[in-house]
């Protein structure tokens, strides 16, 4: 009775993860198709992992979608945990105000969001480049003039950065906080009370109990960056793409199956790492527990 | 004569090869208070879930009024917890966490049809038990709006308001400070005696189990040590560590010279005990309170006071006699260094068979002001039974 | 020493101020005038006309959710029963997925459900449409999926269900064991235990994966456009039309995403009204 229910139980979970995986393990199979149909199978080939190799769109387009994932998540992570621990010094209505503001990227749709940073970005660099237009420095140095003009702005790279920085920090900090709330506050006070500055209690006390916290809270950022498409749309102009919108255009006349390859790569790559890191971290568990027992 | 009510024969357990309840033979009669009294990890709350049915013995029946229980599901069985930490229910308010088990559509045992209790009989029953465990004008009240005692006492009542036959109580004042948990203690020896069941009671306080039990059952790695009643336990303990579990207690070596002599540092001893061999090396328990103080030249041994606390009503006092130091509660005051002579009535002096605790207490070379705070403190109680369970 | 600390959050505070307010305050006013930003309510009288679009972006995100709770409490709940290095592998693979960008996995759906996709390609394989033929008197050689209704919710529904599984699981997961044992102890059989405390509990971990399902799903626009062919226009369409597309009207598409962030918020002040009390449960 029991065990037929485990069976069940197993076998539903077995279906949802099929449906899950069905559209990579499609990818994956179909980035070795020699045609370049999705659809028919024509053989065997590497073929679109060489052209892929020469694409020099998309190389880029990866490339510009693992550097801002990096960029923004360190960024975050960084800010985030300072955040948080300012956050937890602060009185208690103060925080709840400050954490109802920091929740509104996460709770918001993604495409409000994108489109809201868009018309900011619009308007601040709108006003920028009519001054940058019309006015510029003229300096004498030595005799010889010269003219500083300032750069005319617009959306890129950098904007786009800023946004997944502003979506990503809510994540650290809501992962960082209950770490916070966890730690013995006499933890900090014991530190400075053997003689330790604020700032090495910080590093000595604070940050190695939230470790775990941090840790998490990047992960889920980098994910929430790899995995985000909208708001970097509304954001990046028309400069530079990230994956994600590259296949967005393409869609409306034809994806190359080199798309196959590249997602059946980051697929790959990704779960090696997890792999490993598991491996690592249970062969860790198990040698605590032994040393436990 | 009692009725027995539950019995444990040969109940064993053991999680991934480690024995943590070695064959316990035990039965609980009708209306009883029985404690299980013991360290952490010796067993007795693995006990205490086999008769609540989360746990299932690996070897060794459970039987309820005659009839074997084992595979009977804790929702189908005639027994209430209180448990550890109360697992009150956090979404319910007072009323609806008392009320739980009442709302739950019961098997009539004779026509087998489950049949729910109408909203009055609920409503009468709550508030009934409110008023047994003093929570009138609580009953909108959220959980955790509650301080740990009015936790506790709701905990009760949810578990009495199903008129189970025994109730079971898993350390149910540990969480709770000195003052209240004397208090409770009255409480529930007042509950029990009002409700006329039968209480299973899991601690580690010895004082605990002494002042509420009509039998004690102490327990040590998974064993049973001695069955009985509070004064037995007491008064005759059956080896070296349930006489220094339960009270303070001077252990000694001895040898039995014959019935009603025994021998200590070379000098005899009358004593009430008998039935040994003779020349039979035994251990002997001399209680603190039972040490008469007398002048240096009346005394049976000679010794020197080593260290002396005041406690209120009395003096502990340390005295080293010939390099064995011995506790000595008394009403005088001996100041350190100063030489005595001690006393001890036959009455006083109680001789117990030779067991694998021998030799491991009641020296009193090591004690300390904080020796009985660190006794109790030690106990995350049953930590580790726990734990291997959840694997 | 401590008010020393909470300096460390100024920066952040000020990044939001110009980063989360700022941006919305500038919506707002967006929302409010014309081209030439000139105030007027237009952008907000007119709305009238996208009515249906409106009805048809909650229709689909609700049955989207519904169907993501229904798959999703029970994987979460079967997940919780089951043993730690499981539950480890599991949350895994839930996670992975999303390490391969959202669309690309959207864009590979749309090879499944083509015409002569690969599940039409299965159903033939098959023989189920021979079936129907033979059953039927029918004449039909594929199921029309790909540019449907039902594409864009199966859409909605592969994307983000992990958001509603893995709240309610950490929800499940942190529940005091005590408090089943104490269920059961007091008379609850297996269901009972369910019905009476694991639900009541969980409800936090619902109402958050609710929310986290709802809202990305009223708001899409990528998955429409591939799954549903563009034929079937949702809020988030309308909205990228009026920024990006041919459509350029930022100031009524402001008025539009403002008047969907309302609806929303309402819907999720009420949900919460029904989990009233309950502590705010955890995102991720």
């Amino acid at each position: 009775m029991r065990k037929s229910r485990r069976i069940g139980s197993r076998f539903f979970m077995g279906l949802v993860f099929l449906f899950l995986y069905a559209p990579i393990l499609l990818m994956i199979v179909f980035s070795f198709n020699a045609g370049n149909s999705n659809v028919v199978w024509q053989g065997f080939s590497l073929r679109w992992y060489e052209e892929l190799f020469q694409d020099r769109t998309i190389l880029q387009s990866l490339y510009t979608t693992l550097l801002v994932s990096v960029l923004a998540t360190a960024v975050a992570t960084v800010a985030g945990t300072f955040a948080a621990v300012g956050f937890y010094s602060m009185r208690r209505r103060t925080r709840s105000v400050l954490m109802n503001v920091n929740n509104i990227p996460m709770m918001n749709a993604d495409i409000v969001t994108g489109v809201s940073l868009c018309l900011l970005f619009v308007a601040v660099f709108g006003l920028w480049n009519e001054f940058a237009a019309n006015y510029r420095i003229t300096l004498n140095l030595f005799g010889s003039l010269y003219r500083i003009t300032f750069p005319e702005l617009s959306l890129g790279f950098g904007t786009m950065l800023i946004a997944h920085i502003t979506f990503n920090i809510p994540y650290v900090i809501l992962s960082v906080g209950p770490k916070l709330r966890q730690m013995d506050n006499n933890l900090v006070d014991a530190a400075r009370d053997l003689g330790c500055t604020w700032m090495g209690a910080f590093f000595k006390v604070i940050l190695p109990e939230i470790k775990p916290g941090i840790v998490s809270g990047a992960l889920i950022a980098f994910t929430m960056s790899v995995d985000d498409f909208v708001i970097s749309y509304f954001t990046a102009g028309s400069s530079v793409s990230t994956l994600a919108m590259e296949i967005y255009s393409m869609a409306r006349r034809r994806v190359s199956p080199e798309i196959n390859a590249v997602s059946t790569l980051l697929f790959v790559v990704v779960l090696v790492l997890l792999v490993v890191v598991n491996l690592r971290e249970a062969r860790a568990e198990k040698a605590a527990a032994r040393r436990g027992a | 004569m009692p009725k027995e009510l539950i019995r444990l024969s040969d109940c064993t357990v053991s999680f991934d090869g480690e024995v943590v309840l070695d064959k316990i033979n035990l039965y609980i009669n009708d209306k009883e208070f029985l404690t299980l009294l013991g360290p952490s990890g010796c067993g007795k709350t693995t006990t205490l879930r086999i008769i609540g049915g989360f746990q299932a013995p690996t070897a060794g029946d459970v039987l309820f009024d005659g009839v074997r229980i084992n595979d009977v599901p804790p929702h189908k069985r005639a027994v209430n917890t209180v448990f550890q930490k109360y697992a009150l229910f956090p979404h319910l308010n007072v009323f609806e966490n008392i009320a739980f088990g009442l709302r739950i559509p019961k098997a009539d045992p004779e026509t087998g049809k489950r049949e729910k209790l109408s909203e009055e009989e609920i409503q009468r029953r709550v508030m009934e038990m409110l008023e047994v465990v003093n929570l009138k004008g609580f009953e909108r009240r959220r959980v955790n709006q509650l301080s740990g005692g009015q936790q506790q006492r709701v905990a009760i009542a949810r578990a009495l308001v199903n008129q189970p036959k025994v109730l079971l109580l898993d350390e149910p004042l540990g969480a709770l400070d000195l003052k209240l948990r004397k208090d409770m203690q009255n409480e529930l020896k007042r509950i029990q005696q009002a409700m006329g069941i039968t209480f299973i009671y899991v601690t580690h306080d010895q004082e605990e189990a002494l002042a509420m039990s009509d039998t004690v059952v102490v327990m040590d790695q998974g064993k049973i040590q001695q069955i009985g009643t509070p004064e037995d336990i007491y008064n005759e303990p059956k080896n070296a560590f349930v006489a220094d579990f339960i009270g303070e207690s001077n252990i000694l070596d001895g040898i039995m010279r014959a019935d009603g002599v025994v021998e200590i540092f070379n000098r005899k001893f009358q004593c009430l005990d008998k039935g040994f061999l003779p020349d039979e090396p035994v251990d002997v328990v001399i209680r603190p309170e039972d040490v008469d103080i007398v002048p240096e030249d009346q005394g049976q041994l000679k010794g020197t006071v080593t260290s002396v606390t005041f406690k209120g009503v009395h003096y502990d006092t340390i005295v080293d006699f010939y390099g064995f130091k011995w506790l000595i509660q008394t009403t005088d005051f001996c100041p350190v260094d100063s030489h005595i002579g001690i006393k001890i009535d036959p009455d006083g002096i109680h001789v117990m068979k030779k067991s694998q605790y021998s030799g491991l207490f009641g020296d009193y070379s090591s004690y300390s002001e904080e020796y009985d705070e660190i006794g109790d403190a030690t106990l995350e109680p049953e930590e580790e039974e726990e734990e291997s369970h959840e694997e | 020493m401590k008010n020393r600390r909470s300096l460390l959050a100024v920066p952040y505070v000020g990044w939001m101020a110009l980063f989360v307010i700022a941006p919305i305050l500038i919506m707002v006013v967006y929302s409010f005038t014309t081209a030439a930003f000139d105030p007027t309510l237009a952008n907000y009288t007119g709305m009238g006309t996208y009515t249906s679009i409106f009805l048809r972006s909650f229709q689909l995100a609700l049955i989207a959710t519904a169907i993501c709770l229904l798959v999703g409490y029970p994987l979460a709940y079967v997940m919780a029963k089951e043993g730690p290095g499981f539950q480890r592998t599991a949350t895994v693979l839930i996670m992975l997925p999303m390490w391969v960008n959202f669309l690309l996995r959207t864009y590979a759906w749309m090879a499944i459900l083509e015409n002569n996709g690969l599940l039409n390609q299965l159903f033939d394989l098959i023989g189920l449409f021979d079936l129907i033929n033979g059953l039927f008197g029918t004449d039909i050689e594929f199921f029309r999926m790909i540019r449907t209704q039902g594409a864009v919710v199966l859409g909605m529904v592969y994307n983000y269900l992990p958001f509603m599984v893995l709240p309610i699981y950490s929800v499940i997961i942190k529940l005091d064991h005590s408090l089943l044992e104490a269920a059961r102890d007091l008379g609850a059989d297996t269901a009972g235990v369910f019905r009476r405390v694991i639900l009541p509990l969980s409800l936090p971990g619902v109402l958050s994966g609710v929310t986290m399902v709802f809202v990305p799903s009223v708001s899409t626009f990528a998955i429409s456009q591939l799954l549903g062919g563009g034929t079937h226009m949702l809020l988030g369409n309308l909205i990228e039309l009026q920024f990006l597309g041919g459509a350029y009207n930022p100031h009524l598409g402001s008025a539009i995403a403002m008047v969907m962030m309302v609806i929303v918020i309402i819907c999720m002040w009420i949900m919460n009204r029904f989990g009233e009390g309950e502590e705010q449960a955890v995102v991720l």
